[in-house]
C-alpha cells in the first residue's frame, strides 16, 4: 500500500500523456465550433454580385442549400472551386457570399472558373461575415428549407469532407 | 487667460485609442479605457493566441470596429462580449464562464493541488510511523516486556 503511493506521479503522468496524445490527434485545431448551429440565418439585405438586385434572409428559404463564403483573395477558395462546380452539377443548391471582395474581381472570377452558385451575395465590408462568425474563408454553412443553420464547415470542401457533410445535407431534404 | 484656455483645451482633448494604425476616437477617457480593456480581453478567432488589441488579422480589425461601434451605441461591456460570443463562440473570451462543460478547466488546478497535498501528507505520515520515538506508555510496556524476558531467562 505505502509503496504503491510512490506510483501516483507515474499514473498522473500517464493520464496527462493520454490527454495530450488525444489533443495531438485532433485533426484541425483551427476549426472552432460555431454557436450558430440550429439558429436562424442572420438577417441581411445585400446586393447580388451577378445582377445587382437586393435580396434578404427570406430569399434563402424554400429548400436546403449550402452557403459558401468565398473571396478572390483566398487561395483555398480557388482550390475548392472545381469541387463546388461538381456539386452544382449534381443538383446541390449553393449560395455564395462574396466576402470582403471587389465586385469586378468577383465577376471576373465567376466568368473564368465557372459559376456553381444560384446567386452570390456581395458582402464587401464583411458585415454579414461578422454576423455569421466568419474568421477565415472558405467557410460553408448548411441551411435547411426554413433558413436554419444546421452545420458549418471551415476550410475547403472536397470529396473527403463531403462524404460526411453530404450525408447531413441529404438528411435535410 | 490665453494660457488658461489652452490648458482647458488640452484637458478637453478627445480620448483616442489607436490600434494597428486604426484610430478610435472617444468622447471621454472612460469609454476609451473600456475599449482598450475589451480589446485586451477578447481573443482573435483567426490567430488563436492573440487578443484583438495585438492582432493585425483582418477579422480582428472588423471585430475591433464592431466593439467600437457597439460602445458608441452605449452598449455595456457584457453586451459587447455577448454579441461576439453569440457569433464566434466562447473561444473569443480569455475569461471563460464557469459552466458544467468548463468545470474541468476551472476545477482542475484546485483538484490537482488537493491531490498533491494529499500525497505529501500520506508520504510524510508514513515516514513518521517508522522513525517516531516511543510514547511514555509504549516505553513503559517495553520496560515491562524486557523485565519479563529477563525473569524468564533467569529461570
Amino acid at each position: 500500500m505505502n509503496r504503491a503511493l510512490l506510483f501516483i506521479p507515474l499514473v498522473i503522468f500517464a493520464l496527462m500523456g493520454v490527454v495530450f496524445w488525444i489533443g495531438l490527434g485532433i485533426e484541425d485545431k483551427t476549426s472552432l465550433p460555431s454557436p450558430l448551429i440550429n439558429k436562424p440565418f442572420p438577417d441581411f439585405e445585400l446586393g447580388v454580385v451577378e445582377d445587382g438586385r437586393t435580396l434578404t434572409t427570406a430569399d434563402l428559404k424554400g429548400q436546403p442549400a449550402l452557403v459558401n463564403v468565398w473571396a478572390t483573395w483566398c487561395p483555398t477558395c480557388k482550390a475548392e472551386h472545381a469541387f463546388l462546380n461538381t456539386l452544382a452539377a449534381q443538383g446541390v443548391r449553393i449560395i455564395g457570399i462574396n466576402y470582403k471582395d471587389d465586385l469586378a474581381k468577383a465577376k471576373d472570377w465567376l466568368a473564368a472558373y465557372g459559376n456553381p452558385y444560384a446567386y452570390n451575395l456581395s458582402d464587401p465590408d464583411g458585415m454579414l461575415g461578422l454576423e455569421l462568425g466568419v474568421y477565415g474563408a472558405p467557410e460553408t454553412f448548411l441551411i435547411d428549407a426554413d433558413g436554419i443553420i444546421r452545420a458549418k464547415h471551415i476550410g475547403d470542401l472536397n470529396p473527403r469532407v463531403w462524404s460526411t457533410l453530404g450525408q447531413t445535407f441529404e438528411a435535410l431534404k | 487667460m490665453m494660457r488658461f484656455t489652452w490648458l482647458l483645451l488640452l484637458v478637453c482633448a478627445p480620448a483616442m485609442a489607436v490600434i494597428d494604425g486604426h484610430k478610435y476616437p472617444f468622447d471621454n477617457a472612460e469609454d476609451q479605457a473600456r475599449f482598450a480593456q475589451l480589446a485586451e480581453d477578447l481573443r482573435c478567432p483567426k490567430c488563436q493566441n492573440q487578443n484583438l488589441a495585438d492582432s493585425n488579422a483582418p477579422v480582428a480589425a472588423d471585430m475591433r470596429d464592431k466593439v467600437y461601434e457597439l460602445l458608441q451605441d452605449g452598449k455595456s461591456d457584457d453586451e459587447v462580449v455577448g454579441y461576439l460570443v453569440a457569433r464566434y463562440g466562447d473561444f473569443v473570451r480569455y475569461n471563460p464562464p464557469v459552466r458544467l462543460d468548463t468545470l474541468l478547466l476551472w476545477a482542475s488546478p484546485v483538484v490537482l493541488l488537493g491531490l498533491g497535498l494529499l500525497l505529501i501528507a500520506l508520504l510524510r505520515g508514513q515516514q513518521g510511523t517508522v522513525n517516531k520515538a516511543l510514547s511514555p506508555e509504549e516505553q513503559a510496556r517495553l520496560a515491562e516486556i524486557k523485565a519479563r524476558l529477563e525473569q524468564e531467562s533467569d529461570k
